[in-house]
C-alpha cells in the first residue's frame, strides 16, 4: 500500500494531537452556574488546563443547584459520579450524611501533596464546610450574603436620606410605609424568606435557628425560629402584606423584578444579585442585613450561603490527585480577587481580600465589602455558625408552604411558625431515621 | 365476499413489534418493575443504607394529609383541564366546520400551541400572568383586583388549568374536526331539509357521531392532566402557593427529588400508575358501552 505524504503528514499530525490528549486524567465537575457565573467556570477549567498537562478538568453545568445535586446523587447511584460536584448551601448536611459517598477535601489536598492552612482562609466559611473535628470537608467555591437593596430615586421622591439606608427592621417598616403611603407602590420585598428571614435573621440578631448549634452538632436539632423575636417579625411582615406595603412573590428569587422595575423601594436578596442591579442601570444603593435593636449582641454575623465543592467517592487516586492540584490552583489569591470582583461572591482566602482592599476596588465599588464585613465582623456564637440540616431543603418548603398560607390571611404568624417548627422536627426525625 | 390479506410467515410479525417491544420494554416496564422495587424500601438518598420496609412506605403516604390533599388537587386540576379543553375545541371545531373563506387559515392558527413543550407553555402564562413583570398581570391589577397567584391557591388553580388546557385545546380541535368532516354530508342535509337548524342538527347528528372521538379524547385528556402536565405546573407555580397546586406527579418528584425519599416517592409513583390504570380500565369499560358507534 501506498500513502501519499499527505496522508502520512496527516496521520503524523493526528498521533502527536491525541497522544498527550488520552495520557490526560480527565476530571469531571458538575456545576449549577449560569450565565457570567458559567463563564467564570469556563474560564477557570481553562486556565488550569492549559496550566499544567496531567490534568484536564471538564465543567459540565448541569442545571439548577437542587438539579445539580439530584444528578450527582443519581449518579453516584449508578457508579457514575463526577470526581467534583458543586453543593449549595443547604445541601451541605445532605452531603455530609453520606460519609461513604464523599472523600474530605483535606484528605484529597494531602494526597496530592498539598497542606492546608486554615488560617489563610476566611474562617466562619471553613468553619461551616468542616466535620465537627474541624477536618475541611468541602471547598469553599462561591459564598454569598443576604444585604439589603433600596431605589435612590424612590427614596429622593418620598423624602428619605439616599445616603443614610435604614439599619433596624423597625426602620425598614417606616420606610416602607412611607413609601407606600406617599407613592400607593410597594414599599418592600424580599428573595429567599427563608435564608434570609430566618436562618440568617437568627444568625443576625443571636437567636437559636435550632438546638445543637442549629444542627452543625446533631442529625436530629430541634427546630426553634418560633421565638417571640422571630414571631414579631413574621406579624410585622403579615401586617404589612394586608395592605400591599410588603409584598410577596416567591420561593426564591422571583421578588428581583418586582425591585428592578421599581415597583418596590426596599428589597433583600443575596449579595451575588448585585450584577443584576449593576447590569439594569438603576440608581440604586445597598446596606447591611437590617437587625432588631432589642436583640442582644445584634448584629452579631451573618452566615455563609452560597455552594462549595465536594469530592465525591470511588475515582481513582490519579484523579484525586488531579483535584487537588485543580483546588490549589483555585485557592490562587490573583484568581481569588478575580472572583470575588467579577462575580460578587465573597473570596474564600484572607490574601484576596487584602489584595482587592489594597487595590482600592471596595472605594470604588461601594457595598462590596459589605457581605465581607457582615460574616467576619465578629467571633461567631452557636446560633450564627452556619445552619445544616440533613434535609434543609425540605424544611425550607415546609417553611415557605406556611409563609404562604400566613401571608395569604389563612393564618397568623405564631400558628405558621408553630406548625413550620412541629412539621419541620418530623420530617427531620423521618429523614434521619433513613440513615439508619 | 369477505377479502383478507394473508401473511404466511409466522415470525416476520413479532419481528415488526420486536423494536417497539424493546423501547417499551425498557423505558417503560424496567423503570415501572424499579419503582414497584423501590417502594417497599427504605433508604438513604445515596443507597449506602437500605432496608426492607414492606408496605410502610404505602401506609405513611395514605396517612399523610398532605397525600390526601394532592389527591383532591389532582382530581380538581384533571377535571378542571378536561372541560377547559373540550368544551372550547368543541366549539371551535363546529364554528370551523361552517366557515367557508380562510378555512386552512384558522386551521393551521388554531393547532400552532400545541407545537409548544409543555414548560416552554407555562414560561409563556407565567409571562404574561406573574404578578411581579406579568403584562397582563399589571392590566388586572391596575383594575384594583388583587390578582396574585404566588399566594391565591384558587387563581394559581386557574392559572395552571387554563395554560394546560390552552395547550391541549389544539389537539382535540383537530379530532374533532376529523370526525365532524366523517360525518356523511347527506345526514346532515336531511335534517335541513326536514326543517332541524343548526342547534338540532348538531345535539343529535354530530355529538352522536363524534361520540368515539369524544370518548378517545377524555380519556387522552385525563391521561394528560395527569401526567404531562408536570414541566407546565413546575415552571407555573411548583405545586404552591402551600400545597395548592401540588398534583402528585409534583408531589413524587417534590419527595423524591428535593426531600429525597426515595422510597416514599416510589410508592406514590406505583399509587399513581394504579390510578391510571384503573382510570383508563373504568373508561373503556362503562363509559364506552354509551359511546355510539356507526
Amino acid at each position: 500500500m501506498k500513502l501519499s505524504k499527505a496522508t502520512v503528514l496527516a496521520l503524523a499530525a493526528s498521533t502527536l494531537l491525541t497522544a498527550p490528549a488520552l495520557a490526560k486524567t480527565q476530571i469531571q465537575w458538575w456545576h449549577a452556574m449560569n450565565g457570567t457565573n458559567n463563564d467564570a467556570v469556563e474560564r477557570l477549567a481553562k486556565e488550569f488546563n492549559e496550566s499544567q498537562s496531567d490534568y484536564e478538568v471538564l465543567p459540565v453545568f448541569k442545571g439548577s443547584y437542587n438539579e445539580t445535586l439530584n444528578a450527582g446523587i443519581a449518579a453516584f447511584r449508578a457508579k457514575q459520579s463526577p470526581a467534583i460536584l458543586q453543593v449549595f448551601d443547604a445541601g451541605t448536611g445532605v452531603m455530609m450524611a453520606a460519609k461513604g459517598a464523599v472523600r474530605p477535601v483535606e484528605d484529597v489536598l494531602k494526597l496530592g501533596g498539598f497542606t492546608l492552612n486554615k488560617a489563610d482562609y476566611l474562617s466562619g466559611i471553613t468553619a461551616y464546610y468542616s466535620d465537627p473535628s474541624g477536618k475541611l470537608l468541602s471547598f469553599p467555591f462561591n459564598s454569598s450574603s443576604p444585604i439589603l437593596y433600596f431605589n435612590k430615586d424612590t427614596f429622593k421622591t418620598v423624602g428619605l436620606d439616599e445616603n443614610n439606608p435604614p439599619k433596624t427592621w423597625p426602620e425598614v417598616f417606616d420606610a416602607a410605609r412611607k413609601i407606600h403611603e406617599k407613592t400607593g407602590k410597594c414599599g418592600l420585598t424580599s428573595a429567599w424568606l427563608t435564608w434570609i428571614h430566618t436562618e440568617n435573621f437568627a444568625a443576625w440578631n443571636n437567636v437559636p435557628f435550632a438546638s445543637d448549634e442549629n444542627g452543625l452538632g446533631s442529625l436530629t436539632p430541634t427546630l426553634k425560629f418560633n421565638g417571640p423575636l422571630n414571631v414579631k417579625h413574621f406579624s410585622t411582615l403579615a401586617e404589612l402584606a394586608k395592605d400591599g406595603t410588603f409584598r410577596y412573590a416567591g420561593r426564591t428569587s422571583e421578588a428581583k423584578p418586582l425591585f428592578l422595575s421599581g415597583e418596590c423601594g426596599l428589597y433583600l436578596d443575596s449579595s451575588g444579585g448585585i450584577g443584576d442591579m449593576v447590569k439594569s442601570g438603576m440608581n440604586f444603593g445597598t446596606g447591611a442585613l437590617p437587625y432588631y435593636p432589642e436583640a442582644s449582641g445584634a448584629p452579631q454575623n451573618t452566615i455563609p450561603g452560597g455552594a462549595s465543592l465536594w469530592v465525591m467517592g470511588g475515582h481513582s487516586d490519579e484523579e484525586y490527585k488531579g483535584v487537588a492540584q485543580f483546588f490549589h490552583f483555585l485557592a490562587q489569591t490573583k484568581i481569588q480577587v478575580r472572583l470575588h470582583q467579577e462575580t460578587g461572591y465573597l473570596p474564600v482566602t484572607l490574601a484576596a481580600y487584602d489584595e482587592t482592599k489594597k487595590s482600592g476596588f471596595y472605594d470604588s465599588h461601594p457595598g462590596r465589602e459589605q457581605p465581607i464585613l457582615q460574616m467576619m465582623g465578629k467571633a461567631p456564637t452557636e446560633n450564627s455558625k452556619g445552619v445544616r440540616l440533613i434535609n434543609l431543603p425540605q424544611v425550607r418548603d415546609i417553611e415557605n408552604e406556611e409563609f404562604e398560607a400566613m401571608l395569604a390571611g389563612k393564618e397568623d404568624a405564631k400558628t405558621a411558625l408553630d406548625n413550620a417548627v412541629k412539621r419541620g422536627n418530623e420530617a427531620i426525625k423521618e429523614a434521619a431515621s433513613r440513615l439508619q | 365476499m369477505e377479502r383478507r390479506a394473508i401473511f404466511p410467515n409466522k415470525k416476520l410479525p413479532y419481528l415488526l413489534v420486536a423494536p417497539q417491544m424493546a423501547i417499551t420494554l425498557v423505558f417503560f416496564f424496567w423503570p415501572a418493575g424499579q419503582a414497584v422495587r423501590q417502594s417497599l424500601y427504605q433508604e438513604d438518598p445515596f443507597g449506602l443504607s437500605v432496608t426492607f420496609a414492606g408496605l410502610a412506605n404505602f401506609h405513611r403516604i395514605f396517612a399523610d394529609p398532605n397525600y390526601l390533599y394532592s389527591l383532591q388537587v389532582t382530581f380538581i386540576f384533571a377535571i378542571g383541564v378536561t372541560v377547559m379543553t373540550m368544551i372550547p375545541a368543541l366549539l371551535l371545531a363546529a364554528l370551523i366546520d361552517r366557515v367557508v373563506k380562510g378555512k386552512l387559515v384558522y386551521q393551521t392558527l388554531l393547532i400552532w400551541p400545541y407545537a409548544l413543550a409543555p414548560a416552554v407553555a407555562g414560561i409563556l402564562w407565567l409571562f404574561m400572568f406573574n404578578p411581579g413583570m406579568g403584562t397582563l398581570a399589571m392590566l388586572i391589577r391596575s383594575t384594583g383586583y388583587n390578582w396574585d397567584p404566588s399566594l391565591n391557591g384558587t387563581q394559581a388553580m386557574l392559572l395552571v388549568m387554563v395554560s394546560a388546557a390552552w395547550k391541549q385545546v389544539s389537539y382535540n380541535f383537530l379530532f374533532f374536526l376529523a370526525g365532524m368532516q366523517a360525518i356523511p354530508k347527506s345526514f346532515i342535509e336531511a335534517a335541513a331539509i326536514d326543517g332541524a337548524g343548526p342547534m338540532r342538527r348538531f345535539w343529535t347528528i354530530i355529538m352522536p357521531l363524534i361520540s368515539p372521538t369524544t370518548f378517545f379524547l377524555l380519556v387522552v385528556n385525563m391521561v394528560y392532566a395527569f401526567f404531562d402536565t408536570f414541566g407546565l405546573i413546575h415552571a407555573v407555580t411548583a405545586g404552591g402557593p402551600g400545597k395548592d397546586t401540588e398534583t402528585l406527579v409534583l408531589k413524587v418528584y417534590n419527595d423524591g427529588y428535593v426531600n429525597l425519599n426515595m422510597g416514599g416517592s416510589s410508592a406514590q409513583s406505583v399509587v399513581l400508575m394504579v390510578i391510571v390504570i384503573s382510570l383508563t380500565i373504568f373508561q373503556f369499560k362503562y363509559v364506552e358501552r354509551r359511546v355510539h358507534y356507526s
